[in-house]
C-alpha cells in the first residue's frame, strides 16, 4: 500500500494521506485530478473494483466531500480517494466510463444532492423520489422536519420522549 | 407534469391508417368510482357475514411490516383458520393492508392498487408510520397520516405490531363489517375530490389517470 | 315430452349434489393439507363462503364479451363433462344425457374449458395471464396423450365407445375392474389423473402465488365466482369419470361417494409430498414414462 501511494505520488497531487487501518488508507486530491488518477489507479496499480461513491455536504466549509472508495483485490486493500467540490453549482466529471455501475452511483448523487455529472447516462432521469422540484434534500440547509409538517398533514398530539429518561422513570421511580 | 408515455399520440398501421392512441384512456379508462350503497335488512346482513368470514388479503409489502405478515401464514398463526387469505391480484382480494410507512413512491402504487379492488375493500393501517408517521415523522418521503390519502378501516399500532396485534387488529376489522360500518369504499367516492387532491399535493408526477376503475 | 323435463330436474339435481360434494372436498382436502402442514387449517365450509363473498360484491369491470363468456366456456366444460357420462350406473335419470359415444365427447370437454379462458384471459389485457395460459395448455396438451392413450385402451379392451357399457363390464366384484383388468391403462390413466386434478405436483399454472395467478388474474366478482364453481364441479365430474372407466362406477350416491373420495386421495397425497414441478419439467416427465405406459396398453391390447 505505502509502495503504491508513493510511486502514485510522484505523478499525482496527494494530500493528507491517512491509514485507517493496515488495508485501509484516504487520500485526497484536487479536483481535475480525480479522473486521471483514478485511471491510473485502475488500471496501473490494480483497484479493479469500484466499492461505492458517496457524498458528504461539509456546509460548514461550503463544500461536498466527494468519496470514491476502490478495491485492489489482490493485494486485498481499500483505498479512498476524496475530492471536494464547491457547494454552490457543484459540478464533477463523470466516471462511468470506468465502471458502468458509477452511472447509478452519480444518478443518486444527483437527486439527493443536487451535483451534476455531465455526461453520464440517464442522470436527469428520477431515480428514488419521482417528480421532485425543490431542493435536493439531502443538503444539509434542506429541514425535513419543516418540509413534512408542511406536506405530509402532521398529526396533532404527537409527543417525544428521551427512550432512556423515560425508561428510568418508569421502571425506577425512586430514584 | 406528465410523462412522454401518457401523451396522446397518432401511430400508423401498416396500410398507411392513422390510429390515435390516448393511453391513459386507453389503458386505464378513467372515470370516477360511484357510491354503491348497501341492500337493506337481511341479504346485506348476510352477505356482511360472509365478507367479513372471507377477507382475501391483498398480498402487496408496501413497508417493513410485511415481515410481520407472513408468521400469519405459518403453523404457529396460522390466520387460515379465520378465513384470511392471500391473494396476489388486488382484482380478487378485499383487504388491502398498508404494512408500514409509505414512501411517496409507494402511495402512487398503493392507490392504483386500492383503485382496482372492488366495491366493499377495506384498509388496514399496520404500525404507527401510517397513523403519525411514528419514527419517520420529519422525513422529506414518507407520509404521515394514511387517512388523508386512503379511507383507513382499522389502524394496528405499535412499531411493529406483532403478528397477535395483527389477529386481533382483523378481528376488529370482522366485527366492523358485520355491524355494516365497512364502507370504505363509498367514503372514498363520495369525499373523491378531496383524497385526490391530497394525493396529487405530494405525487408530483402525476401520470396515472385520476381514477382506474 | 314428459320424461325430458324430468330427465332435466334430475341432472339439475345431480349439478346441485356434485356442486356441494365438491366444494366438500376442497374444504376437506385443504384441511388435510393444512394438518400434513402441522397447521390447523381452514374451515370446512370456507369454499362456500368464499363464493358467496365473490358473488356480493358490488361492483364489476368488463374488458369486453369474451371476457363475460371465458368464465360461461370455462363452467360449460365442467357440467358438460358431467351431464354427458353416466353419474350412477343403472338408474335412467342419474345416467342424465349418457349416450353411445359419450367416451369421445368427454374427451373434448377436457380441453374446452381451457380453451375458453385463454380467449377471454387474452381479452383481460394481463400480458400475464396470455403467459398462464399458454403455460396451461402446455401442460394440459402433454397429460392428454397419455389420458387419451389410456381410453383408447380401455375402448379396445371393451370394444364400445360408451361408458354405461364400459361400467356394465366391470359389475361382479372387484376383480373385473378395469384397474384389475386391464393393469396397463389404468396406471397410465391414474398418472395421467394427477395432472387432470389440478393439483400439486402440476398444479404451477393456477398456483395462486406463482407469477401469475395464471388465467384467472384479472376475473373477480361474480366472475371468479363462476369459475370456482367450476372449480368444484370440474375435479369432481373427472373423478366421477375415472371413478366409471377403472373402479367399476357406482350404483348409489354413498358408494360414488367413497370410491370418488378414495381415488382423490391419491391425488391429495401425491400433492402434499410432492413439490410443484415447473410446466416444462412435468411436460418431461409426462413425455417419457407416462407415455410410455401408454402406449404399451394401447400396444398390449392389439397382440
Amino acid at each position: 500500500m505505502k509502495e503504491i501511494l508513493e510511486k502514485v505520488k510522484r505523478v499525482f497531487p496527494l494530500q493528507n494521506i491517512k491509514k485507517q487501518r493496515e488495508n485501509l488508507y484516504f487520500v485526497e486530491t484536487e479536483k481535475i485530478h480525480l479522473v486521471s488518477l483514478i485511471t491510473n489507479l485502475r488500471d496501473i496499480n490494480g483497484f479493479k473494483h469500484l466499492v461505492l461513491l458517496t457524498a458528504v455536504d461539509r456546509i460548514e466549509n461550503g463544500v461536498f466531500q466527494l468519496t470514491y472508495l476502490l478495491n485492489n483485490d489482490e493485494l486485498k486493500i481499500d483505498l479512498g480517494v476524496r475530492v471536494f467540490l464547491d457547494r454552490e453549482n457543484a459540478e464533477m466529471e463523470s466516471i462511468h466510463h470506468l465502471w458502468k455501475q458509477a452511472a447509478t452511483y452519480q444518478r443518486e448523487l444527483r437527486e439527493m444532492f443536487g451535483i451534476n455529472f455531465s455526461g453520464s447516462p440517464r442522470v436527469d432521469k428520477a431515480f428514488i423520489l419521482e417528480g421532485w422540484d425543490g431542493m435536493p434534500p439531502y443538503r444539509r440547509d434542506f429541514d425535513t422536519l419543516k418540509y413534512s409538517e408542511e406536506t405530509y398533514f402532521p398529526r396533532p398530539g404527537r409527543s417525544t420522549n428521551d427512550p432512556a429518561e423515560y425508561m428510568k422513570q418508569k421502571m425506577y421511580p425512586d430514584e | 407534469m406528465s410523462k412522454e408515455h401518457t401523451e396522446k399520440r397518432i401511430v400508423y398501421s401498416p396500410d398507411g391508417e392513422p390510429i390515435e392512441i390516448d393511453p391513459i384512456k386507453d389503458y386505464f379508462e378513467g372515470g370516477r368510482p360511484e357510491i354503491r350503497n348497501p341492500r337493506n335488512g337481511i341479504i346485506e346482513k348476510f352477505a356482511n357475514w360472509a365478507r367479513s368470514e372471507s377477507l382475501w388479503i391483498l398480498g402487496f409489502g408496501t413497508g417493513c411490516g410485511a415481515i410481520e405478515m407472513r408468521p400469519l401464514m405459518t403453523p404457529r398463526f396460522d390466520a387460515y383458520r379465520f378465513g384470511y387469505q392471500w391473494r396476489p391480484t388486488p382484482r380478487q382480494s378485499s383487504v388491502f393492508v398498508i404494512s408500514g410507512y409509505l414512501s411517496v413512491k409507494t402511495l402512487k402504487r398503493v392507490i392504483r392498487s386500492y383503485e382496482q379492488m372492488q366495491n366493499p375493500k377495506f384498509v388496514v393501517a399496520l404500525g404507527s408510520c401510517t397513523i403519525n408517521g411514528g419514527m419517520y415523522y420529519d422525513s422529506y418521503n414518507t407520509i404521515n397520516r394514511l387517512d388523508h390519502y386512503l379511507p383507513v378501516d382499522v389502524y394496528i399500532t405499535g412499531c411493529m405490531p406483532r403478528p397477535e396485534a395483527l389477529l386481533a387488529g382483523f378481528d376488529h376489522l370482522k366485527r366492523k363489517i358485520k355491524e355494516g360500518r365497512g364502507e370504505g369504499a363509498n367514503k372514498y367516492a363520495e369525499n373523491f375530490d378531496w383524497y385526490k387532491a391530497n394525493q396529487k399535493k405530494i405525487i408530483k408526477d402525476w401520470d396515472i389517470p385520476d381514477y382506474n376503475w | 315430452m314428459d320424461t325430458i323435463w324430468i330427465k332435466l330436474l334430475f341432472s339439475l339435481l345431480t349439478i346441485f349434489i356434485v356442486l356441494n360434494y365438491g366444494l366438500l372436498l376442497q374444504g376437506v382436502v385443504r384441511k388435510i393439507g393444512a394438518r400434513v402442514g402441522r397447521r390447523y387449517g381452514i374451515r370446512w365450509y370456507q369454499p362456500w363462503i368464499d363464493i358467496i363473498k365473490n358473488y356480493a360484491k358490488r361492483t364489476k369491470i368488463t374488458h369486453g364479451i369474451m371476457y363475460y363468456i371465458a368464465p360461461a366456456f370455462r363452467l360449460t366444460g365442467g357440467i358438460g363433462l358431467l351431464l354427458f357420462m353416466p353419474v350412477i350406473y343403472g338408474t335412467d335419470m342419474f345416467s342424465n344425457f349418457s349416450f353411445t359415444g359419450d367416451l369421445l365427447l368427454l374427451l373434448y370437454f377436457q380441453f374446452f374449458g381451457v380453451l375458453g379462458m385463454a380467449l377471454g384471459a387474452a381479452e383481460g389485457g394481463h400480458p400475464y395471464s396470455a403467459m398462464g395460459v399458454s403455460r396451461g395448455l402446455a401442460q394440459v396438451t402433454a397429460y392428454e396423450l397419455t389420458l387419451t392413450l389410456g381410453i383408447i385402451a380401455i375402448a379396445v379392451q371393451y370394444q364400445t365407445l360408451s361408458i354405461t357399457e364400459i361400467v356394465a363390464a366391470q359389475q361382479g366384484g372387484i376383480a373385473n375392474w378395469t384397474i384389475i383388468t386391464n393393469p396397463l391403462a389404468g396406471i397410465a390413466l391414474m398418472l395421467a389423473f394427477l395432472a387432470a386434478m389440478g393439483r400439486s405436483p402440476f398444479d404451477v399454472v393456477i398456483a395462486p402465488q406463482e407469477i401469475p395467478i395464471g388465467p384467472p388474474t384479472e376475473f373477480h366478482s361474480g366472475l371468479l365466482g363462476v369459475l370456482q364453481l367450476n372449480r368444484a364441479i370440474f375435479p369432481a365430474a373427472k373423478l366421477i369419470l375415472f371413478m366409471n372407466l377403472l373402479f367399476g362406477g357406482a350404483t348409489d350416491w354413498g358408494t360414488l361417494i367413497i370410491k370418488t373420495f378414495l381415488i382423490y386421495m391419491w391425488s391429495v397425497f401425491v400433492g402434499v409430498a410432492f413439490p410443484r414441478f415447473r410446466v416444462d419439467q412435468s411436460i418431461r416427465w409426462y413425455l417419457f414414462i407416462p407415455l410410455i405406459i401408454g402406449v404399451l396398453a394401447v400396444l398390449f391390447m392389439k397382440f
